[in-house]
């Protein structure tokens, strides 16, 4: 508990490098990863992300120490041929995206890991520090370092925001960015550098291997919090943000721990969280509406029951047992009671000695959900065409959504009708 | 105008299928005559290739049935075969025509079993009715779009079937494939098989069918070429969307309404 | 002798990724394969947690079992949770791999496993981790037990379901209408590349048993007009990939996995460049003959 406070106070220069650091870095990279999600080409930043590291090493070995602007240069270049090489195989031989995707990422980072094992055999001192971009070490982020990673964040988020609506319209319709003259060759390889550069700064804290989840996982997650594109990034941002910042303090308490990995299980942990919950497009929260829908169907079902009753009866009295409710249209003991419940909470029927009865705001919309379906069944015998034994079960489903408007809309269509199909009143 | 017909080979009985909680076809009411030779027409999206692939078990079905010899799918497999659109498989796949039309004898092999010599020699034949026999050894992909859909159409007729679907046989093929790949649908006509095509032009439907089927996201006809084909019936069916039917479809998906209300 | 194991060992794993690699490719589905390999690494430790030891058997169900469970959450967030297909697959195995690594170094004194070996695996240690009887009896290398056995196992699927992957792999809807099902195939398949993961997982690692999934697989599609040449021509590529990469990394000393990848790399795009340049030059040849 200490260690968090003393965390969170960034006393310590140090602590204070890390956490600006990795909140800078984990942000800047969401917000690019964003518009690659859009543009659903998440899984070619995973390649760039593995490729970077022949880079890594490749420049290691040509300078012979760890210079971090050496390095930021060599994994750029990498990371930016395997993006070519695999635009050039879809498109100049039958490999499909995925396939290309898959073997870039793969031979590339073959190709670090073998470079990376001769640095180490061949035993040189200072490439102590190079294992730490295959899972990430935040807190290895210190002075200088800061100011370099810290640089490139800054531009990508001003060249975004320089270039936003343009990547806006590729992300979203690349036809029609084409359409009104923008360049879209010309942003799609400005799209592929900020995701380059995005990675290049990443590996830092995250590592080459669970990059990907930066750029893919927090604009996953805010997506299902809004549709709308600025609001998406700056939630994106915030995810990345703290999740980065989890990671940055896990590094600072246990140094054994690889912060890459910690990164991804807290952003990750959102994500899942947003898929189930989120308001809306949550996972529960539709099947939520869906068994609340049930419910207001099984309230309207109810109600149509009752009000056939009365109508066909033509009782003064109006009050009807369960038996002659059940008998009219099935429902479970269980169901009925709930119903039953609802509808005395809102009015609609009274109950008395297991005997219930329709108020007139019951009745009302009970005549409503009646006059529906006979308007929808006469509107599929008549204009649709169907034969009249055909066209109830639809008209029972139709005959809880149909808005106001389009009611009016059939009835106008219609001719606003007295008898259905079946020759049964529509009542007004 | 809507025929039904009795002992019919093909019954569909109020069918709706949706994508995402929409209808795209609304209760539609099928019956097809034994042997006939039959177009589905109607204008883009009417849902006429969603039809044949409810019809075959590809696509869930909303509500209602489906009967093919009056018997469930299941059932009677072996006696159904399919053409599908040309786009649908990916022609870069490393396989020969041979190949192609062998996998229509696949069904009838059962788990586990090679292609005998029959078989073989059944995808030989195939293959010199639709006149493919110099390109047997060819890698797919080299083939014209003509050729191609004379490689399916061989494979279909490999299946040995009695009742054929075919979705847009003549959509991108040159005209001798159009004209030889008709002349070869009569004949498997008049030997009793039925063919269902999907089908998009309206000039030539008149001399192809005998049967007809117009689709609108519902029926406006079945019947045959002559009672079908009218220009009533016709301006019905490319006369527009029933744009109301449609809107309610649409308040269906943004309700998502689950299949099993009512 | 131990030059020969290890090469030995390597073909054998070359040889079954390469194989069921091929169907992985023709379905468009390397990064599921991809996603697969990352994803298995938490059932990986988990049973070595509950078995104490590298039970091989206990590791294939974890990991089999992980490597479908995948499968499936792959699939539950494209349609249950509406989320992009690109977007759950990088989700999905990210997330995954995160926690076996972050289980590897929370039980780093139970567990022997280390980062090093889950990125390029530990080929190089073949010959001397024996399989030992109970009875003391000296059985040879364990882990080439472990990659004959998978592809035996691999080779019997391939040769039983032959037609029915082909068919569900070319055409998945005519599949269905002959009543093959393309979602039973599809499981099956994932679930045979579990398996291989598992079992390639202490010679390559987990990264770069990708390498040898795809790679030799694409090389062959470059090259082949029916499934079985590509299925031999893939093998081919990948015992070429496993002596050669051996050869690379005796060279220069450095991770015999890493130059396994980097050779399979090289031999994939040296022929589709090869190609490449053939296509342009037949092209400017059929333009001079025109003119």
């Amino acid at each position: 508990m200490t260690d968090l406070l003393e965390f969170l106070s960034l006393r310590d220069a140090n602590v204070r490098f890390v956490v600006l650091g990795t909140i800078l870095l984990m942000s800047s990279a969401s917000i690019v990863g964003t518009f690659t999600f859009l543009k659903k080409k998440s899984l070619l930043g995973d390649a760039i992300a593995h490729a970077v590291l022949p880079g890594v090493c490749l420049a290691f070995l040509l300078q012979g120490e760890k210079d971090p602007l050496w390095i930021m240069i060599g994994a750029f270049i990498t990371g930016f041929i395997s993006t070519i090489f695999i635009d050039l195989v879809v498109r100049k031989s039958k490999i499909k995206e995925d396939t290309a995707i898959a073997l870039t990422l793969s031979t590339f980072f073959g190709f670090g890991i073998l470079l990376l094992t001769y640095i180490q055999k061949s035993g040189n001192a200072s490439q102590s520090g190079l294992d730490q971009f295959l899972f990430g070490k935040a807190a290895a982020l210190v002075g200088s370092d800061l100011y370099n990673f810290a640089t490139i964040a800054v531009i990508l988020l001003v060249v975004v925001f320089l270039f936003y609506k343009e990547l806006k319209l590729l992300a979203f319709d690349p036809d029609f960015a084409r359409s009104i003259g923008l360049k879209v060759n010309l942003l799609e390889l400005l799209l592929t550098s900020l995701s380059v550069m995005a990675v290049v700064t990443g590996i830092q804290a995250v590592g080459v291997v669970l990059m990907a989840a930066i750029l893919i996982t927090p604009a996953a997650a805010a997506r299902y919090w809004t549709d709308r594109l600025p609001i998406m990034l700056v939630l994106a941002a915030c995810f990345a943000a703290f999740s980065g910042l989890s990671g940055a303090y896990i590094s600072y308490t246990l140094p054994r721990m690889p912060t890459g990995p910690w990164i991804v299980m807290v952003i990750s942990l959102i994500a899942f969280f947003s898929f189930f919950f989120s308001p809306q497009k949550g996972i529960i929260s539709r099947w939520w509406q869906i068994r609340k829908y049930r419910h207001a169907i099984a309230l309207d079902n109810l109600l149509k029951t009752l009000y056939q009753l009365t109508e066909k009866e033509a009782r003064t009295d109006k009050w009807f047992s369960f038996e002659e409710i059940i008998r009219k249209r099935f429902f479970t003991d269980k169901q009925l009671q709930h119903t039953l419940q609802k509808a005395k909470n809102k009015g609609f029927v009274q109950c008395k000695n297991e005997q219930v009865y329709l108020t007139a705001a019951g009745s009302e919309k009970g005549q409503r959900i009646v006059k529906l379906h006979r308007l929808f069944e006469l509107y599929l015998t008549e204009i649709v065409k169907l034969a009249p034994d055909h066209v109830h079960d639809t008209a029972d489903k139709i005959e809880h959504i149909l808005t106001p408007e389009l009611e009016a809309r059939l009835e106008e269509k219609l001719n606003y009708p007295d008898k259905d199909p079946h020759d049964a009143k529509i009542p007004r | 105008m809507i025929q039904q017909v009795e002992n019919p080979i093909l019954e569909v009985h109020d069918l709706t299928v949706s994508y995402d909680s929409k209808p795209v076809l609304w209760n539609v009411d099928l019956t097809i005559p034994e042997g006939a030779l039959v177009g589905i027409m109607g204008p883009n999206g009417a849902g006429k290739s969603t039809l044949i692939k409810a019809i075959m078990g590809l696509l869930p079905l909303s509500s209602g049935y489906v009967k093919l010899f009056e018997q469930p799918l299941d059932t009677i497999r072996q006696r159904i075969s399919y053409v599908p659109q040309k786009e649908s498989v990916d022609w870069d796949f490393p396989t020969t025509v041979l190949d192609v039309v062998m996998m229509g004898r696949y069904g009838k092999l059962g788990l586990f079993k090679r292609p005998s010599k029959h078989d073989k020699e059944v995808a030989l034949q195939c293959i010199e009715q639709v006149g493919m026999s110099d390109y047997i050894h060819r890698q797919i992909s080299q083939l014209s779009g003509g050729q191609q859909q004379r490689a399916f159409l061989a494979r279909a007729l490999a299946q040995e079937a009695d009742l054929y679907f075919m979705d847009e046989p003549f959509a991108g093929v040159d005209a001798a494939t159009e004209r030889a790949v008709i002349s070869l649908l009569r004949e498997m006509s008049t030997a009793g098989k039925t063919i269902i095509v999907v089908h998009h032009d309206l000039q030539s439907a008149q001399h192809y069918f005998d049967w007809v089927v117009l689709l609108n996201m519902h029926l406006v006809a079945s019947g045959p070429t002559k009672d079908a084909l009218t220009e009533s019936l016709l301006e019905k069916t490319y006369g527009g969307k029933l744009t109301l039917l449609s809107e309610i479809g649409e308040q269906m998906r943004k309700t998502n309404l689950p299949k099993d209300i009512r | 002798m131990n030059d020969l194991l290890i090469i030995i060992t390597a073909s054998l794993v070359a040889a079954s990724c390469g194989l069921l690699g091929v169907f992985l490719v023709l379905r468009k589905m390397a990064m599921v394969g991809d996603a697969i390999s990352h994803a298995v690494l938490p059932g990986i430790v988990l049973a070595f947690l509950f078995s104490g030891s590298r039970d091989s058997i206990s590791m294939v169900l974890g990991a089999g079992l992980l490597g479908v469970l995948t499968t499936l959450l792959i699939e539950f967030l494209h349609k249950k949770g509406r989320l992009q297909a690109d977007a759950s697959i990088g989700v999905t195995f990210t997330w995954l791999f995160a926690l076996g690594v972050i289980l590897i170094s929370v039980f780093a004194g139970q567990v022997d496993l280390d980062q090093d070996c889950v990125l390029y695996g530990e080929i190089a240690y073949v010959p001397i981790d024996l399989w030992i009887t109970d009875s003391g009896i000296n059985m040879g290398p364990r882990v080439l037990y472990i990659a004959a056995i998978n592809l035996l196992l691999v080779i019997i699927f391939i040769i039983l379901g032959f037609k029915e992957l082909k068919l569900t792999t070319f055409d998945p809807q005519f599949a269905g209408i002959v009543g093959i099902s393309a979602t039973t195939w599809n499981y099956l398949l994932m679930g045979m590349v579990s398996y291989t993961t598992v079992s390639s997982f202490e010679a390559v690692g987990a990264i770069l048993v990708v390498a040898l999934l795809v790679a030799p697989p694409a090389t062959a599609y470059l090259l082949s007009k029916s499934l079985k040449n590509m299925l031999l021509l893939s093998l081919l590529f990948g015992l070429l990939t496993a002596i050669l990469g051996y050869a690379l990394a005796w060279q220069i000393e450095g991770s015999i996995a890493g130059a396994m990848a980097t050779v399979a790399g090289v031999i994939f795009s040296f022929v589709f460049f090869v190609q490449w340049t053939k296509r342009i030059f037949a092209k400017s040849y059929s333009k001079k003959s025109l003119t």
